[in-house]
Order: C-alpha cells, then structure tokens, then sequence
C-alpha cells in the first residue's frame, strides 16, 4: 500500500496546466534539459519504451530468450479470451479483487467509526489500528502462513477445539481463496483506517448535533450525514485499494504460488508464471497489455475524481 | 441501557477489534520464542520459552545481510528520487521551454502504467545492460518516479513569485534558487516523498525475485521468501523470529514518526 494517495490526494490535485506565468529567461533550453534530463531518460527506458515493447510482442510468438519470431498479429489476444485457464484466472482475480475491496472498506469504516469517539485511551486503540500500515508483504504473508498451517495453525487448533474437520486452508480451492483475502485485508488495514479516521474527523460535530436534536438515530445519522460526508474519501480509497488488488503477486507467490488448482492464480501471477516459468512472452505480453489497461482505466477515473475535487 | 454500560460495551468491542489486528503479530512473536517441535506438536501453550530461533536465525541464514541490502537499496532509491523529481518539478515550474506542458502531460501519463505489466521487457533491459544481480538493478529503473515529480510540482507551485522574482534581481542562478529557496521551502513535501519512496523500494518484491539471485544483494522481502522456501521441514519458529526480526524496525519508525508524520501530512494539507 501506499502514502501516494494522502498526498496526492491533499496537497496535489489533478492534471492541471501551470497557468501562473513568469518573468521567464530566454535561454532556459539548456538548463531544462540538464534538470530534466535525468528523469526523462529512467522514464524513457524503463516506462515509456517497455510499454511499447510489451505492446509490440503481444503481436508475436517469441523464442525462449524472449525475441520476437513469428508475427500472430492478434492471435495471442485471441488465444487468451478462448483459454479457459485465463479466464479462470480473471475470474479469480474478480474474485479476489471484489472480496478485498470490499472487506478492506467495510471493517476499514469499522474501525474508523469505532475510534473517532474520544475515549480515555483512545490514542493507544488508533495507534494500533494504523499498525498494519508498517507490514511489509512478506511479513504479513509468513504470519498468516502460520495461522493458516494445517493442524498446529489458529483457525484448524480452534476447530478442534469445536471438534471441526481439519480444513487444509492453502491446499483446498475455496479455503485458500478465503485465506488470501484474510491476509490482503489485514495487510491493507492500517493504511485504510487512518485515511477513513482522519476523513471522519473532517465531519462537522455540529450536523450530527441537529441529526441528534431531530431524533435521528446512530445508524440513521451513519447512513445519512456520515457516508455523503466521507463519500469523496470512500471513493478514492476504494480506486486506491481496487489498483492495488489488481498488482496484487508477493503474498500469492508466497502463501499459494497461485495454487491450489489455479485457484488464487491471478492476473499479475499468470504473466509471471507465463513470462518467467513458461517462457512464453508474447502470450505474457497480451496478459501485460489486457492488466495495464484495466489498471489505466482505474487510475484514470481517480485522476478525474481528484481533479474534481481540486476545483470544489 | 445506562451510559456507563454503554461505554463498557464500547471499550470492549475497541478492544476485541484491537486483539484481532494484533493477533496475527502476537502469534507470530509468541511462535519465533517456541521451539519448532513443540509448534509441530500444536502444543502452542509450551513453557519452552527462549530466544534460540533468533539467534539461530541470525547465524544460520543471512536475514541481517538483507536487512542491509534493502537499507542500502532503499536509501540511495530515496535519495536519487528526492534528488532528480526534484530537478524535474523544478524544471516544470520555474524554467521555460518549447513543449512544457506536453511533457509535463508524457510523464503524467505514466503514472497509469503498473511496473507489474512492464516487467518482461525490463528484464531483457536490465539483461542487456549486465545489471543482473547487483545493487544497481534495484536502483536504476527507480532513480526518479513520475508520482515524485508531479508531487513536487504542485509543492513548488505554491512558491511565491516574488521569492523568484527577487532571485533574478539578486543574479542569482536556477541552481542557486533551486538549492537554497526551493528544496527548504518544499521540505515536507520532501519529507514526505522520502517516506513515500523509502517504503515503495523497501516492499518491492516482484522486481527483485527476477533480477537477484545471490543472498549477496537480495533484499527482506525475498529473502524472508528465500527462507520460506529452503525451510522444507517447516522450520516455523526460526520463520517467525525472521518475520518479526524485519517487522520490528518498520514498527518502530511507524510509531515513533506517526506524530511527526500526522503533523507532516496535515500541514501540507492547509497548505
């Protein structure tokens, strides 16, 4: 997860022209190019030209090192949408990326609500909240491995304890879909709450005064003064936690390797797994271009989101 | 209901949400202090309590070593980004030149593409340059970020124009304005861009699974991923004490600068 949105989200905005103009020196070309340079040249070969690239092999069958042999044109894309395997990675994907948003937001809401309410300890309860947002993925994937181990792991120990079957949590289909989400959402937590809690406190105290004095309910007030209140936050977090679903590859690679059965294969694992294990790249390509785009278009409708409320 | 009540009943589910959050870190620091054969056991309630898994794992793996490869990694990434998207939003704000805009528009674009989705030609990129396993692969394709330049952009913009104008009365130079004006002006946006991309290089793992193969120069993420695969007998409690050996660190940073950071984002945020 990321500390991009708070700051783009606060002190930035959106794509916008400098309109302020400066007395401005003439011969600039030169220092430009040298301030510039730098960036312009990392971002040429390692964004601008993989992009294109990746575009390009998509339209080949490529030999084992990766070059390009035979032009397909489209064959690959077309390949993909009949293979089952792919589509059973989209849909595990939708899956997961449905499962994850979801729950992020909705125990995220939770745990904001819970402890925007000044408390005599409250500090300590928000500073725990947020602890997530210091877990690395391959942290949290290694704990939650162990919780979910077959057996000696919490939820099978708790189980026998209730006389339940041992469920083996990463090797069963369903269960290590389930078990993935767990550890996605927990990971995502920290970050989530503090964007909700501090949007919360954003929240006039005096309309909740009148909701109060009207005889509204708590839940009546939730729905009806707190959503529309924090609905432009809840909307960016969601983009925010949506795109960071769909790259989602360390914790898979770690906990399931895709498996069992391809269950948790997901878009990002399948062109890893058909780049770098199959060395199929102009096949891993089209999965390259299909992912940036779903991506692209996310991260479009959060630019025109921001550059909305830029301008409020 | 009585108030009283009510507010016990909240102090108890605020605490019942809190074991849950912590509970994945309490059982992963109670198994690293288990020795592995009473986990095997399931016997989670042994008294066998000791510090043997650390220092197993610090003498038998080489999780101190990747702890320093991603410090390095990490720092010279965080320097080279505050140092070039600096360079660059300074370029977009204060210089003039044929085709600002649709340059600034170029690397703006960028910000939608995922590394994740690039990382085939990367590889033959990084191949070819020889940059395979080293430090140097880690750091390079990294050196400046698109986020990073838009970022100080707008932080830059909020410089007044007199500060600019008074520069170029003064004769002062673009080197010498951007250096002593604009980066102290700037500084939390800088402060927090360093956060920002610290933690970015820090998380990378996809990136550096490919390009690294020696524990000479992996870094945490895939060397706890190393040490999650060569533990073919499930080595739990060594995995664990590993695991919280790399967390508490990050821990420790998280809440000892979340004051200073809180403060950091909200004053940018009025700005």
């Amino acid at each position: 997860m990321s500390l991009q949105v708070t700051t783009a989200e606060k002190s930035a905005g959106a794509p916008q022209l400098n309109q302020r103009s400066f007395n401005l020196h003439r011969h600039d070309k030169w220092v430009a190019l040298a301030f510039l340079g730098p960036s312009l040249i990392i971002l040429g070969v390692f964004v601008f030209y993989p992009m294109l690239r990746t575009l390009y092999l998509s339209l080949f069958l490529t030999n084992n090192v990766g070059r390009p042999t035979v032009f397909v044109g489209l064959k690959n894309y077309t390949s993909l949408l009949m293979s089952s395997a792919y589509r059973a990675s989209l849909q595990a994907t939708a899956v997961y990326v449905v499962g994850v948003v979801g729950l992020t937001l909705v125990l995220g809401l939770l745990l904001a609500q819970m402890a925007v309410r000044k408390l005599a300890g409250i500090q300590w309860i928000r500073t725990i909240f947020s602890a997530t947002m210091g877990v690395s993925v391959s942290v949290a994937a290694i704990f939650w491995l162990f919780i979910f181990s077959p057996t000696v792991g919490l939820f099978d120990q708790i189980g026998a304890l209730l006389h339940l079957p041992v469920v083996q949590w990463l090797t069963t289909p369903g269960p290590a879909m389930i078990a993935v989400v767990i550890s996605t959402v927990w990971m995502n937590l920290g970050f989530t709450f503090l964007i909700l809690f501090g949007a919360l406190q954003m929240v006039p105290r005096s309309l909740y005064e009148t909701a109060a004095i009207e005889g509204a309910t708590a839940t009546y007030q939730f729905i009806h003064v707190t959503i529309p209140m924090i609905s432009p936050t809840l909307f960016f977090t969601s983009t925010v936690t949506l795109i960071g679903a769909f790259k989602s590859f360390g914790l898979i690679d770690l906990m399931t390797a895709g498996g069992p059965n391809n269950a948790t294969n997901l878009m990002v694992y399948q062109v890893y797994r058909d780049a770098f294990l199959n060395g199929n790249y102009g096949l891993a390509s089209a999965e390259s271009v299909i992912l940036a785009v779903v991506i692209a278009l996310l991260t479009l409708l959060q630019f025109k989101f921001l550059e909305k409320r830029v301008t409020y | 209901m009585t108030k009283r009540f009510r507010l016990l009943l909240r102090y108890l589910v605020l605490l019942l949400l809190a074991i849950i959050i912590l509970g994945p870190f309490i059982l992963g620091f109670w198994a690293s202090l288990l020795p592995t054969a009473d986990i095997a056991k399931g016997a989670l309630w042994s008294t066998h309590v000791s510090l043997a898994n650390y220092v197993a794992a610090v003498q038998q793996t080489a999780i101190l070593r990747y702890l320093m490869n991603s410090l390095i990694i990490s720092t010279v990434t965080m320097l080279a980004q505050l140092f070039f998207c600096s360079l660059g939003a300074y370029a977009f704000v204060f210089l003039s030149f044929k085709g600002r805009n649709t340059w600034f528009y170029l690397i703006l674009a960028t910000m939608m593409l995922p590394f994740e989705a690039e990382v085939i030609p990367n590889f033959m990129t990084v191949r070819h340059l020889n940059l395979l396993n080293h430090y140097a692969v880690m750091v390079i394709p990294f050196l400046t970020s698109a986020f990073g330049i838009f970022m100080l952009r707008q932080a830059f913009r909020q410089i007044p124009l007199e500060l600019k104008e008074a520069a170029d009365v003064e004769g002062l130079s673009h080197w010498q304005f951007y250096w002593r004006v604009t980066l102290p002006y700037a500084r939390i946006s800088l402060f927090t861009l360093a956060a920002y991309s610290f933690l970015e290089s820090w998380n990378q793992y996809l990136w550096p699974m490919l390009t690294t193969f020696s524990d000479k120069f992996r870094p945490v993420q895939d060397g706890l991923r190393q040490l999650q695969s060569q533990e073919t007998f499930n080595n739990w409690g060594m995995i664990q004490a590993s695991a919280v050996i790399v967390v508490v660190p990050t821990l420790l940073v998280l809440f000892i600068g979340q004051h200073y950071f809180k403060n950091g984002l909200n004053e940018g945020a009025t700005k």
